[in-house]
């Protein structure tokens, strides 16, 4: 089922916390709504299940406004950030209570129960508390318990925020698969754009209550539409300069900028950290001079720090092992650095 | 984290590192300061607490149990107090389970103009003496008072329009409660706009409770209605003086253990009933026990607010407090200690009692914050 979002809007006293957003979620996909803390992506979320009430604007349902049908009425499954599982009640108890206060068959909530359990691989645990059990395992018995009564859309907010990085990573690999096989429209809330990349088909950017980009992931990661969501995806070198027939000249240099861009006297010139060329000689006008400070080859990626001669400016360079052996670089050098993608965001805009 | 985890150990005498003669042991103090402290605190508790307990027994019993047992069950004014203590408290307990639930769920949950006033308001049984709180009843429902002449001449003339309105207010309670959540699953009465059917219906039936009352002439023509110096003052006083405890109790415990269990009830299909029922009752059921308990040993022993509504009719309005003051100044000194015994006896159940369940409350506030358990 699809959900559209039309101009909603809610406040808390004086603060917005979602600003007229409009937003689809088309049937059957798996979305992610990323920002920082305090972007209205969990307000979103909740105004959607009927837990928060909209001050304006309206929640529709494949074509159905349920802006003013009650939460239980609503029939969209919503997994806490904190599980909120009934302490008191077991595994099974807690996965069958929505059919058990929907009146349905004994039989038919066992039957529902032990498909579920054996589906989140926890059958062996069914007579547990959720005080016995793990964090991961809180979250999917949580999962479990959402998608008992077959709901038509679910919402999971932050699912894997308070779990440790190993058991997150399964999590979100399990969310995938359990995703295209039962295909339920889903939302997500994240504050981490690793995980809204990996797992979500869609991703919504939002900041300070408003929808900054909306977009596939490869769209979103590509081409930011802003200097904030192109500072929020992830680290990212930002110079200062201006952009003359289709070159950012920055610090002395002219480099050449991905997109066609008009003539800009002051912009604001992004390139991440994986597109920074580090080589040993200069290449025309188009790299400029930097010392390297410190390198850091733990990890996957070799990270190197810089800093640019001229501008004194600091710059992060990541590169692949085998560049980084073949450069043989140590702190100290002395390298030219020039990008191999270059985005510019002309205009007043504050980071 | 555990107990043994903080304490020091010491090293042991004899094998293995001998403790230098200098070394003084942070976590003790000097022979002399623990066993005067210590002394000092039992002669104090003993003369206060222990000393005046025991004697009210002693007292009592001195002349064997058939005494004993007769001074509580032959007088029938005695008899009379012990029923009217049994008959007042339950009803000053069911009112407080009621209002202190429902005030503890709007404290708890809600945030609306004028909490903090309520909050404020909850305590004020606490702060107000009870003698105060007796005479602002006498105020309002005594002959002199407000509603004094009015209740004096055809008191029973409100019953009829107050019985209704509590009973429809119940009726249109439970209309939500029941109310099918599937608008499609609606039949009946659930039938038709909720804004016309349920203001429409209360209505009527109101005016058709009024006019069966009044027709059948359920309640006295022409009586007055007693308040105070009857039953209906002394519920009113005890409840009021009681108010504070149940509420109290479980607003700490309903702010711990947070809305989302009750959010994730509503989400799954429950309605306000089963919520209540399934999720919010066996989350507080702990804590409400314990206020019902320290409500019930209050109710029990209350004697300032009800002393001045109950205008001491041996027979008729003597809660046992007061009978064992009655009986205390007529000089019927084993009566008097053989009612104050029995007093003193629901005490110490209720002690017993607060600290068993002090012992589950902690861990079901820890339980509720989600720390512990695994």
């Amino acid at each position: 089922m699809s959900i559209r979002i039309e101009n909603v809007t809610k406040t808390f006293g004086k603060f917005t916390a979602v600003d007229k957003v409009n937003l689809d979620v088309p049937d059957g996909t798996l979305l992610a709504l990323l920002g920082p803390s305090g972007s209205g992506k969990t307000t979103l979320l909740r105004i959607i299940a009927g837990l928060d009430v909209a001050d304006s604007g309206s929640v529709i349902r494949e074509g159905e406004d349920i802006t003013r049908q009650s939460a239980r009425d609503r029939k969209i499954g919503f997994v806490f950030q904190h599980y909120a599982l009934f302490r008191h009640m077991t595994v099974e108890e807690n996965i069958g209570y929505g059919l058990r206060v929907r009146k349905r068959p004994k039989a038919l909530i066992k039957e529902r129960v032990d498909e579920l359990l054996k589906l989140i691989r926890l059958e062996a645990l069914g007579k547990r508390y959720p005080a016995q059990l793990s964090g991961g395992q809180r979250q999917r018995v949580a999962l479990a318990r959402a998608l008992a009564a077959e709901p038509k859309v679910l919402l999971l907010d932050e699912p894997f925020g308070a779990l440790d990085a190993k058991v997150r990573q399964e999590l979100r690999v399990w969310l995938r698969k359990l995703h295209q096989e039962i295909h339920v429209t889903s939302v997500f809330v994240t504050h981490d754009q690793e995980e809204a990349f990996e797992v979500a088909d869609r991703v919504v950017v939002m900041n300070q209550g408003r929808v900054e980009q909306y977009g596939t992931p490869a769209e979103v990661f590509e081409r930011p539409a802003n200097p904030f969501v192109m500072d929020f995806l992830g680290n990212v070198n930002v110079f200062h300069g201006r952009v003359e027939q289709g070159k950012a000249l920055v610090a002395g240099a002219a480099l050449a900028v991905a997109d066609q861009h008009p003539d800009a006297p002051s912009a604001a010139v992004y390139v991440r950290p994986h597109e920074v060329v580090i080589q040993h000689e200069q290449s025309g006008n188009a790299s400029l001079p930097a010392k390297v400070l410190h390198v850091n080859p733990a990890g996957s990626r070799v990270k190197v720090e810089l800093r640019a001669t001229e501008s004194e400016q600091l710059i992060n360079a990541e590169l692949t092992s085998e560049r980084f052996a073949e450069l043989g670089l140590k702190s100290g050098d002395e390298v030219f650095v020039s990008a191999s993608r270059v985005r510019v965001f002309a205009g007043n805009y504050v980071i | 984290m555990s107990a043994d985890a903080v304490i020091i150990r010491l090293p042991a005498r004899g094998p293995g590192p001998q403790v230098p003669a200098s070394f003084v042991n942070p976590r003790t103090d000097p022979a002399w300061v623990r066993w005067g402290l210590t002394g000092f605190a039992v002669l104090v508790v003993g003369v206060l607490v222990g000393i005046p307990v025991v004697n009210i027994f002693y007292e009592a019993l001195k002349e064997g149990v058939r005494v004993y047992w007769d001074n509580l069950v032959a007088d029938p004014d005695t008899r009379h107090s012990i029923l009217l203590t049994a008959t007042v408290v339950p009803l000053a307990l069911v009112a407080n389970i009621v209002f202190g639930i429902a005030a503890a769920w709007a404290i708890a949950r809600f945030k609306f103009p004028g909490r903090t006033l309520l909050t404020a308001l909850i305590d004020l049984p606490f702060s107000v003496s009870p003698v105060v709180a007796g005479l602002m009843f006498v105020l309002i429902f005594g002959l002199q008072g407000y509603l004094g002449p009015f209740l004096r001449e055809d008191g029973y003339s409100v019953m009829p329009y107050a019985t209704s309105l509590v009973g429809v207010f119940v009726l249109v309670v439970l209309y939500f409660v029941f109310r099918p959540a599937n608008p499609a699953a609606r039949r009946g009465v659930w039938r038709g706009p909720t804004w016309l059917v349920v203001p429409a219906a209360s209505v009527v039936l109101f005016a058709l409770s009024v006019v069966v009352q009044k027709r059948l002439g359920v309640w006295p023509q022409g009586e007055s209605l007693k308040i105070i110096f009857a039953t209906p003052g002394l519920v009113l006083a005890t409840a009021f003086v009681t108010f504070p405890f149940v509420a109290r109790e479980l607003i700490p415990i309903m702010e711990a253990v947070g809305a989302e269990e009750e959010l994730a009830a509503i989400n799954l299909g429950a309605n306000g009933w089963q919520m209540f029922w399934h999720i919010t009752a066996p989350n507080i059921k702990w804590g409400l026990v314990y206020g019902i308990i320290l409500c019930n040993a209050r109710a029990i022993g209350e004697f300032g607010a009800v002393y001045v509504v109950s205008g001491h009719i041996a027979g008729q309005t003597d809660t046992m407090p007061l009978r064992i003051e009655k009986l205390f100044q007529e000089y019927n000194l084993p009566g008097c200690f053989a009612v104050a015994s029995v007093l003193t006896l629901l005490a110490i159940l209720t002690l017993v009692a607060k600290a068993r369940l002090e012992r589950k409350i902690p861990s079901a506030v820890h339980e509720a914050t989600g720390e512990g358990g695994s």
